[in-house]
């Protein structure tokens, strides 16, 4: 468990200087609908967190990824990779 | 019952917003006359036309025009087939030969629109597995080109070399590969670093796609786009183009020297399963392409035209999308939506018309008023433009 919140934690961190609007970050906050992301601002996110964690998240995965909850375990299976 | 027309509602509302300012519909546009390849008549009034990207001219060349009415008279007005069946009439042959003089290369294969070259090859030769990595910012054909195939899809920043090196450095080693560029960006008419981007992606073993759709009849020492510029179109597998541009009819083609072009010919179903253009349309084209040749003079004027633009428009204090001219597209940075909507209608009042451009289709969600010149604008027109873009932007307030 300690393993999956400090991957939160990361990624929270990442997330922080995108987070204009100030929202609280939790598992279940969604990039579209509670960050009120555009797409400009999700490339820019998601380039950060690729660069980060040195993976790709191919386009079709970013499809999927909806939640804060959805993207730890999607990076969390990239690095384990 | 759910109305499946409900998830437009939004973008409904936004339009109906638009026209309540009392700005005309900018997307209702009808060429009621067409005199020239740079004058139409809209609303009933003589309009310079300067959002067609009908860069060379061709659409009223006489010889184009000549090729197009013999081939309507021996071969009629359709091939009521696919290009696999009934639909491959002589006209197709000899435009696709005249494809690969003018490429110089081995394979030349037209498709109906360049939409659908685009949506064909990329679809069909990245498969299940394989990867294609694109520029963010690439046209919807190519977007569309991917959702209809099985490939993962990686995407980078415009136009950084670093961020696609990064990217390719990350795949695994004997995965296929397809790196999509483009010559000319179409929104804000700027030049992609072809040469390293195709040298990073070489190295890590990719193939090359290059869409060259802005760029053909006019950059390049022969006209063959941006890669020929460059240096590097040898090191390009396939080139994808359209006719709806320079070429000045309709369709789209890819070229390529793969030893096993032929087969997509098969297998690329956008290619199989439509009807392929008509015999008038392959004939104007086959034409248009030989003439594009050798156009020295015409690409010189047309350099000359989109330069003075630039420097005009930059003179007026208007924010354009390239610090220089880079290509014949020249975009101006409109600070909104409604203020670009106004300053779109306000230069139709003056006589000119250029293209609304706004998101999803621009970068950045910017609102663009596009220009694109025309070897055919004589330098008198230019000056005209700049005067009229100058009356409008006082008026809407811009400048």
């Amino acid at each position: 468990m300690t393993d999956r919140s400090e991957m939160f934690d990361r990624l929270k961190a990442l997330i922080e200087p995108f987070n204009k609007k100030g929202v609280e970050v939790g598992e279940t906050t969604t990039f579209a609908g509670d960050l009120e992301w555009d797409s400009l601002t999700v490339m820019d996110f998601v380039a950060e967190v690729e660069d980060s964690f040195d993976i790709i998240i191919s386009m079709n995965l970013q499809a999927e990824i909806e939640n804060v909850g959805q993207l730890v375990d999607a990076v969390t299976k990239l690095t384990a990779a | 019952m759910t109305d499946l027309f409900s998830k437009f509602d939004a973008l409904i509302a936004q339009r109906e917003g638009l026209l309540a300012t009392g700005v005309k519909d900018p997307f209702s546009l009808v060429m009621e006359e067409v005199k020239s390849p740079t004058v139409a008549v809209v609303n009933g009034k003589e309009t310079i036309l300067l959002g067609t990207y009908n860069y060379m001219g061709m659409t009223f060349d006489d010889d184009v025009i000549a090729a197009g009415k013999q081939a309507l008279d021996e071969f009629g007005a359709g091939t009521t087939g696919s290009r696999v069946l009934n639909g491959t009439f002589q006209g197709h042959k000899e435009c696709e030969d005249a494809l690969k003089e003018f490429y110089g290369m081995d394979h030349a294969m037209v498709f109906s629109t360049g939409y659908q070259a685009n949506l064909g090859i990329i679809s069909t030769i990245a498969g299940k597995g394989d990867y294609v990595i694109l520029d963010i910012d690439s046209h919807a054909s190519i977007y569309d080109g991917c959702k209809m195939g099985d490939a993962e899809i990686v995407a980078f920043r415009h136009n950084d070399v670093e961020a696609l090196e990064k990217r390719l450095k990350r795949l695994p080693a004997d995965a296929g590969k397809l790196v999509v560029l483009e010559g000319v960006y179409s929104m804000l008419g700027d030049v992609a670093p072809l040469k390293e981007m195709i040298r990073v992606s070489k190295e890590a073993g990719a193939m090359i796609l290059v869409d060259e759709a802005h760029s053909m009849g006019f950059i390049g020492e022969n006209g063959r786009g941006v890669a020929e510029e460059q240096g590097v179109l040898d090191d390009v597998d396939f080139v994808i183009g359209t006719f709806s541009k320079s070429v000045g009819t309709v369709g789209g083609f890819c070229v390529s020297n793969h030893p096993k072009f032929e087969i997509m010919r098969l297998v690329c179903r956008p290619y199989v399963f439509t009807a392929s253009l008509p015999p008038a349309v392959v004939a104007c084209s086959a034409a248009s392409i030989r003439k594009l040749m050798h156009n020295g003079n015409k690409r010189a004027h047309l350099w000359e035209n989109s330069r003075n633009l630039h420097q005009g428009l930059r003179d007026l204090g208007f924010k354009l999308g390239t610090p220089d001219a880079q290509s014949a597209i020249i975009a101006v940075i409109m600070p909104d939506l409604e203020k670009g909507a106004m300053m779109w209608a306000a230069l139709l009042e003056n006589g000119l018309y250029v293209n609304l451009a706004r998101p999803p289709a621009t970068p950045a969600g910017m609102t663009l008023l596009r220009c694109s010149l025309c070897a055919e604008h004589s330098s008198e027109q230019v000056a005209d433009i700049l005067s009229r873009f100058e009356r409008a932007g006082k008026a809407v307030g811009i400048i």
